[in-house]
């Protein structure tokens, strides 16, 4: 199984009957494809919807209905549209559960620096700053290094998005939670030990007594 | 009263260094046919409001392209490589906001408050500046209403009046930059005769909007 797909899939499990849930652009949009179908969920997208659906053929395309990447998209039944700001009134009102990102940095205190690489790459932050201070569960969706360079650090060098909002990260090594003590190694991918987690990792990883293999 | 205008006749009015505000989001929502007509003028020194720079090519992205934007306001800039070199060389003044953060002070402006307070970008850079208030024990920072001189709005079905009906996601920040706003204007896919639509319906009372343009696909 490719990295991505058991990042979407352990994601995927975390959506419990009845929530909320805003999925960020790219990876994290891939976790809508693993979702147990009996399940109901409602995805938000922060341009203006409730009940996000499927990515339709090209043939069944909308242009007038889009997600926040602004590709057509479907809707489900009972879904409804409405202006940003009671998009981000849902949002910041503490009205959805799950929001999963990506990022480029996550440290010890749940910090994450998701938007801007000065100098570099300035894309803007969208909705994340808002996602990240709103949303009751902050889930980061990544892989583990980039180009075997940590991304999970003491602390993060570059301009944060959002200050000690992380509740959870997601890699192809393993499942993270951030604790108060600092970030607790909860769960292994498959073939995969703790030490190579901490190799992987700057910042200091606390074994879980429980620790387990990943669910996926 | 009669709002029924022409885009050319419409596009006169913008002076060098007004401030417009765009809806749209990535371009969904966005009313094309006006910019096209605003890029046909010698206006400039332009501020846009808008929620990202659009795409090379579309949307407000032409108007950058075409060096007429003194300064952007957005949350995003990512998919226009444009944008991006421009505010890199200095070209053009770019502003991040916090998507919720743009869309609330859109809101506050045309509702009239001096503000709000929010969570958002508290501890971040977007911090720098601002006066954080603590609010129960937690900190909020004060962000500051946003108007403009004018507002380009898309309708998908426009009464004579002026009521505004949107389709699915075009509507965004559409409904609350009518509010916002000096001069608006909607580009109307469909203009039917007042009372035709159902007033439960209407998401942009006739009052916030001063003008109405035809065009787009229905």
């Amino acid at each position: 199984m490719n990295p991505k797909e058991l990042i979407a899939r352990r994601v995927a499990k975390e959506l419990k009957d009845g929530d909320v849930v805003n999925l960020g652009i790219g990876l994290p949009t891939m976790v809508a494809n693993y979702v147990d179908h009996s399940l109901d969920i409602t995805f938000q997208s922060e341009n203006g919807m409730l009940g996000l659906g499927p990515v339709p053929d090209p043939e069944h395309e909308d242009w007038d209905l889009t997600n926040a990447g602004g590709k057509p998209v479907t809707m489900t039944t009972g879904g409804v549209f409405f202006d940003s700001a009671t998009s981000f009134g849902i949002i910041r009102g503490g009205h959805v559960d799950i929001t999963v990102l990506g990022s480029l940095q996550v440290d010890e205190e749940g910090n994450i620096a998701n938007w801007i690489i000065p100098g570099k790459m300035v894309p803007g932050m969208g909705g994340a700053m808002d996602l990240l201070v709103g949303a009751k569960k902050v889930i980061v969706a990544m892989q583990h290094t980039s180009k075997d360079t940590p991304k999970i650090l003491k602390r993060c060098t570059l301009p944060f998005t959002a200050v000690k909002e992380v509740d959870m990260i997601v890699t192809e090594l393993g499942v993270m939670e951030v604790t108060d003590k600092g970030i607790v190694l909860k769960e292994l991918a498959p073939g995969v030990t703790a030490e190579e987690v901490q190799k992987n990792t700057e910042a200091t990883l606390i074994i879980s007594e429980n620790i387990k293999e990943m669910e996926i | 009263m009669n709002k029924l205008i022409s885009k050319k006749d419409f596009v006169a009015k913008i002076f060098d260094g007004a401030s417009i505000m765009v809806g749209g989001f990535m371009n969904i929502g966005t009313a094309e046919e006006i910019i096209d007509e605003l890029l046909l003028t010698d206006v400039k020194d332009l501020t846009i409001i808008c929620n990202d720079a659009g795409l090379p090519g579309v949307g407000v992205g032409k108007l950058i392209e075409a060096g007429k934007v003194k300064k952007l306001i957005a949350s995003h800039i990512g998919l226009n490589p444009v944008a991006g070199q421009k505010m890199t060389d200095g070209s053009m003044i770019v502003d991040l906001v916090p998507q919720g953060t743009l869309a609330e002070r859109i809101r506050a402006g045309g509702a009239g408050l001096g503000g709000f307070l929010t969570p958002t970008g508290i501890g971040t850079i977007v911090e720098e500046g601002k006066d954080v208030l603590e609010v129960d024990g937690k900190k909020y920072l004060l962000e500051k209403p946003l108007k403009a001189d004018f507002a380009f709005l898309l309708g998908h079905v426009v009464d004579k009046k002026g009521n505004i009906v949107y389709n699915k996601t075009i509507r965004n920040f559409n409904p609350l930059m009518a509010t916002a706003c000096e001069h608006v204007v909607v580009q109307a896919r469909k203009i039917v005769e007042a009372g035709d639509i159902n007033p439960d319906h209407i998401v942009t009372p006739h009052i916030f909007v001063d003008y109405i343009v035809e065009g787009g696909k229905q």
